[in-house]
């Protein structure tokens, strides 16, 4: 069930290029409009803020909760823009003084470290120190990304991890074990290499993106299976400046689901039936592009598995309301986003059909799980 | 960014057809002495010997060059082996007492050696119903009958097989059992006693139908076979070791246990001998141990040779080794350094000849062959034309010099004669000499050099397929060590009884461990060689053709340049000898350089034209002008943090050898054995000690489960400062307008450094250079991003040609190099290779090979390729052998891969350490301490034995059809799978081409030159140059800051750029 059904409102003004805002300071709401398509310069944007809020003489931090749930500021007009077009009906505004305001809470981090949004907002903010500004993306540097979403099965995880100019050590042992397969034979035991362990506060760890026990299935692109440990050992630190790994996490509840072909950034809402007629340009992750390494990335992909199943009805019951968007446990997005993947039907399943099809050249063929076992590992089957 | 990095998929048909007429891969012959022999056997009438070994392999030799391998499908030891005399036919029997039938056969005019017929005895017996304990299980001895056909088997169950050797199957109801013989021996005798296993088998000289049996117990019984009953009895009380019949049949000789022989004649008068005509302990009176082995054999000139091993006094000398040759009055006890395997003598076997006149005597022992000339007087040792124990003292090291010019080789051998007196017509005395050698005459002299850990060199004519010893250096001389004393003072202590006579070279006890050998270079033509060893010495000689008496100028270098808070914690350097001393023929020392602190040399390269000689060791690099005496360079490439360096890495390695040196000696004072069967139990209990080695150490890994860690090289990591490579190169290192001698080093963290040297020309004529110093400024400085070690650097010329070795070029031996610049750098580490353009050092082309295969370079060599098809056509490819055991050969510059083999275990890590490849695409490796193999990369230059046999034995049809597999060489002797990847088109009539490659020496200009297929088709060789951030950092110290600058600035456009022009 999907709270955005029920605004009756912001549905029937859907189609016009009107966003919806709803800014909040303090326990103070304005409600005001932007156009969709031309949102104007931050510059004003601020300004409007600041008069509707009658905030003159303060200085102020806007952030906006994105479809996730994660506070994220606005404080450019990129990030503007961004806020504008991806509000799904509804753009959520919230202003802090600037002197209570803790840079820390926003981004990606927020999501990692698995604060409550608004929890953040009041009780930490004052502890944190707030040197920090948020600045343009290139003031950040990619630690690691999950690749190629779209030409993988939704089973494994190619992940990628930067190491340029980074002290950290890339942080994971690698073991040998076996691994079951699904063959036209049935079910065959094959050696594996595994995951064996992580360096508490290394590369691998700070990520998130490995675990102990993944299955490992390449290493820049190149396929492990018949290789001994030593060699892959080898290949892995052959590429260690630039290290794929293409991976069978053993935790397959926080599997990327591929319900569309958009890019993991906050551009697009998917606890809505309706972003389906609001698909962004379509973007290939393939084509890494710095900017979108940000913040939001690598938090907006990979959904934590925390939370287990017995949560799940618990959280569709709770009350929608913002406070549990924003509370917004992973989970209960994906399950918004699952649910309208099958219950929409046709498009996300052709494009996993789309996707298997376009799989077949690729010599991998290990990789090429049959149809159903896609189907299988998805969230859905858990339901 | 993934890329997707398909295969080629459809490659160049043109170019697949010319990679199978460049490219194949053959193991062709293994040279030196085979690993654990086991059994010997000789054919008189073919004069071919066969040796078995423990892993189950059979080799057959003949005259030089005539060799046979076979390996027996099982890794099983070869206990006996028989020839079929004249037949060319071996009958073989393992420790799983399995006879195994091998024949010489020919295909094409080649004779190749082939397991026909195997039978293995059934495990239960009882076929013959009469003998229900007796057993075939156990056959102890074999003896051959009836010319061969039938195949007598002693059992240790006391009873006797026969078996038709034509089909490998029993002859059922001849089976003679003890009980049998038993009937016909006195009551008194019997005592209800069994008579033990059969313990000896002997055909009568003349009579087919007898055959004598020994038992364990001590009886001897001639059986009558046509008549089916006993014809004498022997009643030994003594434990029979062997038995020998005397020539003409009327005496017999008997060994036994206690280290006494017997002497029984015929007395045909009545059918039972109760005492020996005469019994004697040679080296009574105290206990001795068995005689294992006796042979009679009488001469024209009178009296006999009597020939044993063991028998020696328990207590005093049970640990040696010996074999004793007795002739009238004369005795000799040859003393050997390790086990006695067997022996025979080469003599009449003629049937009208009533003497045997010994010619030869044949000992294998464990480690190596000996053969003594009986005829001449003194019964000196005739020099073996091949089965050289490679390991007299252990391998450290080896090179591979090609194309020897003719005159440098005939000093080398004038030299080595020098060395060792020995007749000059020492082959011609061999006396095993069948077979005939079809392999062409090597239109090129190869040279392998040998280092070894007593700080010898050894030169090896390695041209054809017998690795011949040509000549020793010795440069312990120069040192003083500690031990040599002691030894001599032994020697003079010894007794004259026993008459010991030390024989044989297998010596692997080292005086001094800081003596080893290292690095090893040879200019080929000015006879200037650098050994370079274990304690930091780098010793630079020259050959003179006379003994000479000079001081050795010694100079020393420092490596650590003052660095700070290191203390080396290794061994001490060596004290070379002062004053003038006295040097032989050959090689004689010029200069010693020894580094400080002495670490193990790590790399040195010699530069003849200039007379410079760069080494490096795990602490830096230095050069050294030997003309002058003077040093040039010394730079530390220790890296602050590396404090593991300074414990002297190689004295722990040195500590390893130590303990195994005495557990060693341990094991050795312990074999108090001579008997056979104990014999056995002591090789158990080296086995043991064996797996109690080997345990020792993976124990606490299999602890823990095993995982490895991610963690890319770091600047501080341990040992980065050992200089792996370094390289001599007339290049652009300046600027692209002027060529310059250059040096480049490589380290093990992946960094290059290269000099810009300022070598005074030598004035026009003159060999010399004016005595003006040489001068080293530092050019540049690379540091690959992946640090991985540097193996190897080359510099190419503009047409993509390794640049020819000093005076190759000068003197008309090799094309001269493109000097119009273009020149490129060839920098292969253990991860990837790459190509850099000179003089700005940028990528240009590269292939990341563990990237891509997992596995890591250990060595690389530029090879010329010639093709067969083509007479002229060659091309130059990097040959590169990995830690998996692979060897893949690459294009170059290109880098494209072209193709790969599988050719070490990648479990033999010493085998794959010891690998070296010459210049024409072979190569060598150690598969055993004691054994190179050999093998060809190149379809044309191949060196392999080719030998027909003349041989003459009726064949059945019936035989084919129960023709086993027939496979040769399809697996290595020690057991190594070797894959045939190339048909073996060659394997037939001998091909004229074979080894004539070689002396190509560069492909004519107007031949398709390989940068132009390189670049043809570059583009799937940089298929992942995107994404790759690894941009080298290049310090550049010659060019003018402006320039420099530049270079910084241009850096990543240069990469980028180099990238546009290969992706095309």
């Amino acid at each position: 069930m999907n709270r955005s059904f029920h605004k009756s409102q912001t549905l029937r003004f859907y189609d016009c290029s009107a966003v919806e805002v709803k800014s909040k300071f303090g326990a103070e709401f304005r409600r005001f409009s932007l156009d969709r398509h031309k949102p104007g310069k931050f510059e004003d944007f601020y300004q409007l803020v600041v008069h509707t809020h009658h905030l003159s003489n303060t200085e102020v931090t806007i952030g906006y909760a994105d479809v996730y749930g994660d506070l994220l500021p606005i404080n450019n007009d990129d990030n503007f823009c961004k806020a504008v077009s991806s509000a799904n009906p509804l753009l959520r505004v919230f202003i802090q003084k600037r002197e209570e305001a803790d840079h820390y809470s926003f981004g990606a981090g927020t999501l990692s470290r698995k604060k409550k949004v608004l929890v953040t907002l009041r009780d930490e903010g004052l502890r944190r120190r707030a040197h920090l500004d948020i600045g343009l993306p290139h003031d950040f540097r990619p630690v690691s990304s999950i690749i190629d979403v779209d030409i993988l099965p939704e089973t494994h995880r190619r992940v990628r991890l930067y190491r340029h100019g980074c002290e950290k050590p890339l942080g994971f042992y690698i073991r040998d074990g076996t691994s079951v397969r699904v063959t036209p034979h049935g079910l065959e035991k094959v050696p594996g290499i595994f995951i064996s362990r992580m360096v508490p506060g290394g590369l691998a760890e700070s990520t998130g993106l490995l675990a102990v026990n993944d299955e490992v299935l390449e290493v820049n692109g190149i396929e492990v299976a018949g290789k001994t440990l030593d060699q892959v050992t080898d290949m892995m630190i052959a590429n260690s400046h630039n290290l794929i790994v293409t991976v069978k996490p053993t935790n397959q509840r926080n599997n990327i689901v591929r319900s569309s072909r958009t890019s993991g950034s906050s551009g697009q809402s998917t606890d809505s039936a309706a972003s389906y007629h609001s698909l962004p340009a379509p973007h290939v992750l393939q084509n890494f592009h710095p900017d979108e390494m940000e913040s939001d990335e690598e938090a907006d992909i990979v959904i934590e598995g925390a939370l287990g199943p017995p949560h799940i009805p618990k959280t569709q019951a709770a009350p929608p309301g913002s406070l549990s968007r924003a509370n917004g446990t992973s989970l209960a997005h994906r399950l918004h986003r699952d649910l309208a993947l099958h219950g929409s039907g046709r498009e996300g399943n052709g494009s996993i059909h789309r996707l298997l099809s376009s799989l077949k050249p690729d010599p991998r063929q290990s990789l090429v799980l049959p149809q159903g076992g896609v189907e299988e590992h998805g969230p859905a089957i858990t339901l | 960014m993934m890329k997707f990095r398909f295969r080629r998929q459809g490659a160049d048909p043109q170019r697949e057809k010319l990679k199978q007429e460049l490219f194949a891969f053959h193991k062709t012959v293994e040279h030196g002495f085979p690993n654990q022999p086991s059994a010997l056997a000789f054919d008189p009438e073919l004069r071919i010997m066969a040796l078995g070994t423990r892993s189950g392999a059979v080799k057959i030799y003949g005259a030089p060059g005539v060799e046979f391998t076979g390996l027996h499908r099982d890794t099983a030891t070869v206990t006996q082996m028989h020839f079929l005399p004249g037949q060319g036919r071996l009958l073989t029997l393992l420790d799983d007492s399995s006879l195994h039938l091998w024949e010489i056969v020919h295909h094409n005019g080649c004779a190749h050696l082939e397991e026909a017929l195997s039978f293995q005895p059934p495990s239960r017996l009882g076929f013959d119903g009469v003998s229900a304990p007796s057993s075939l299980s156990r056959v102890t001895v074999v003896l051959l009958v009836a010319a061969g056909n039938t195949a007598a088997l002693g059992t240790e169950g006391g009873s006797i097989f026969f078996l038709d050797v034509t089909m490998l199957t029993l002859l059922e109801g001849q089976t003679l059992s003890p009980d049998e013989v038993l009937r016909s021996v006195p009551d008194d005798y019997r005592c209800g006693k069994a008579l033990g296993p059969v313990e000896s088998l002997q055909g009568h000289p003349r009579d087919p139908a007898k055959i004598l049996i020994g038992y364990s117990r001590g009886l001897l019984v001639i059986w009558n076979r046509a008549a089916q009953c006993v014809d004498h009895v022997f009643l030994g009380n003594q434990q029979l070791e062997s038995l020998c019949w005397g020539r003409d049949g009327s005496t017999i000789v008997s060994s036994h246990s206690d280290g006494s022989y017997a002497v029984w004649s015929l007395d045909t008068s009545s059918s039972l001998t109760p005492q020996p005509t005469m019994a004697t302990t040679p080296y009574g009176p105290f206990p001795c141990k068995a005689i294992n082995k006796i042979l009679w054999r009488n001469c024209e000139s009178g009296s006999h040779f009597i020939i044993f091993s063991g028998g020696m006094p328990r207590a005093s000398y049970g640990d040696r080794h010996c074999v004793s040759v007795l002739r009238a009055e004369t005795l000799v006890t040859l003393d050997f350094t390790s086990r006695i395997i067997d022996f025979f003598t080469v003599h009449s076997t003629r049937p009208e000849d009533s003497f045997d006149d010994p010619q030869a005597l044949a000992v294998l022992l464990e480690e190596e062959l000996v053969v003594l000339d009986l005829q001449a007087p003194g019964w000196p040792a005739v020099p073996a034309p091949y089965l050289a124990p490679l390991h007299s003292s252990a391998i450290t090291c080896s090179a591979h010099v090609a194309n020897v010019p003719a005159k440098l080789w005939a000093r080398i051998v004038s030299a080595g004669e020098q060395q060792s007196p020995q007749p000059a017509s020492g082959a011609s005395n061999w006396p095993i000499t069948g077979g005939r050698n079809l392999a062409q005459e090597p239109s090129q002299r190869g040279l392998l050099l040998t280092g070894h850990e007593d700080g010898t060199v050894r030169f090896w004519d390695a041209s054809g397929v017998a690795l011949r010893p040509l000549y020793k250096l010795s440069t312990a001389g120069l040192f003083q060590t500690e031990c040599e004393h002691a030894d001599s003072l032994a020697q003079a202590a010894e007794d004259d009884w026993p008459p010991f006579r030390k024989v044989g070279c297998f010596d692997p006890y080292s005086d001094d461990p800081r003596l080893g050998v290292q690095k090893v270079a040879l200019c080929k033509y000015t006879a200037q060689m650098v050994v370079a060893g274990t304690a930091g010495q780098v010793l630079v000689l020259e050959l003179s053709d006379v003994p000479a008496e000079k001081a050795v100028s010694v100079a020393s270098m420092d490596l650590l340049q003052d660095r700070e808070g290191f203390t080396w914690k290794g061994h001490e350097r060596l004290s070379p000898r002062t004053g003038p001393l006295p040097w032989p023929a050959g090689f004689q020392p010029r200069v010693l350089v020894q580094c400080l602190p002495p670490a193990a040399v790590t790399a040195v390269t010699l530069q003849a034209e200039w007379s410079l000689v760069a080494f490096g060791t795990s602490h830096g690099f230095g050069l050294f002008d030997y003309q002058r005496k003077a040093p040039v360079l010394a730079r530390c490439t220790l890296h602050p943090n590396d404090s593991l360096a300074m414990e002297g890495p190689l004295s722990r390695v040195k500590s390893l050898k130590k303990s195994l040196r005495q557990s060693f000696r341990r094991i050795r004072k312990s074999r108090v054995s001579g008997k056979k069967r104990v014999a056995n139990a002591n090789s158990k209990l080296q086995e043991a000690n064996a797996q109690l080695a080997e345990q020792a150490c993976p124990h606490d890994v299999e602890t823990t489960p095993v995982q490895r860690r991610i963690e890319p090289r770091s600047a501080d990591d341990s040992l980065s400062g050992v200089v792996r490579c370094l390289c001599f190169a007339d290049t652009f290192l300046r600027d692209a307008a002027h060529h310059g001698p250059t040096m480049w080093a490589g380290t093990n963290s992946g960094s290059v450094f290269a000099y810009a040297l300022e070598v005074p020309a030598a004035t026009s004529g003159g060999e010399k250079r004016p005595e003006r110093a040489v001068e080293a400024v530092l050019g540049k400085e690379v540091q690959l991003m992946h640090r991985a070690p540097v193996v190897a650097i080359a510099v190419l010329d503009g047409r993509g040609r390794p640049l020819p070795e000093p005076y190759e070029a000068s003197r008309d031996l090799a094309q001269a190099p493109d000097m119009q610049g273009g020149h490129a750098v060839l920098i292969a580490s253990e991860e990837q290779f790459k190509v850099f353009t000179l003089p700005k050092v940028s990528a240009k082309t590269k292939f990341k090979l563990t990237a891509h295969e997992g596995c890591r370079v250990r060595k690389v060599a530029l090879a010329t390729f010639a093709s067969v098809a083509c007479e002229d056509y060659a091309e130059t490819c990097l040959a590169c052998l990995t830690n998996l055991g692979d060897v893949h050969v690459f294009s170059v510059p290109g880098l494209r891969p072209q193709v790969h083999y599988s050719c070490i275990r990648k479990e033999d890590i010493s085998g794959i350490a010891s690998c070296v490849f010459t210049r024409h695409g072979q190569g060598f490796y150690l598969i055993s301490p004691s054994e190179f193999e050999r093998f060809s990369l190149s379809a044309r230059n191949i060196t392999e034995p080719l030998c027909s046999l003349d041989i003459a034995w009726p064949r059945d049809g019936s035989q084919a059809s129960q023709r086993l597999q027939e496979s040769p060489k399809l697996s290595q002797a020690n057991g190594t799978p070797s894959i045939m990847l190339a048909p073996q088109s060659h394997d037939g009539s001998p091909n004229p081409a074979h080894c004539k490659g070689a002396d190509t020496p560069e492909p004519p200009e107007a031949t398709l030159s390989p940068m132009s297929i390189d670049s043809a088709t570059s583009a799937d060789t940089t298929l992942d140059t995107t994404g790759d951030v690894t941009v080298e950092d290049v310090k550049d110290f010659l060019g003018s800051s402006e320039e420099s600058e530049r270079n910084l600035r241009n850096l990543a456009e240069d990469e980028a750029r180099a990238h546009a022009i290969l992706i095309k």
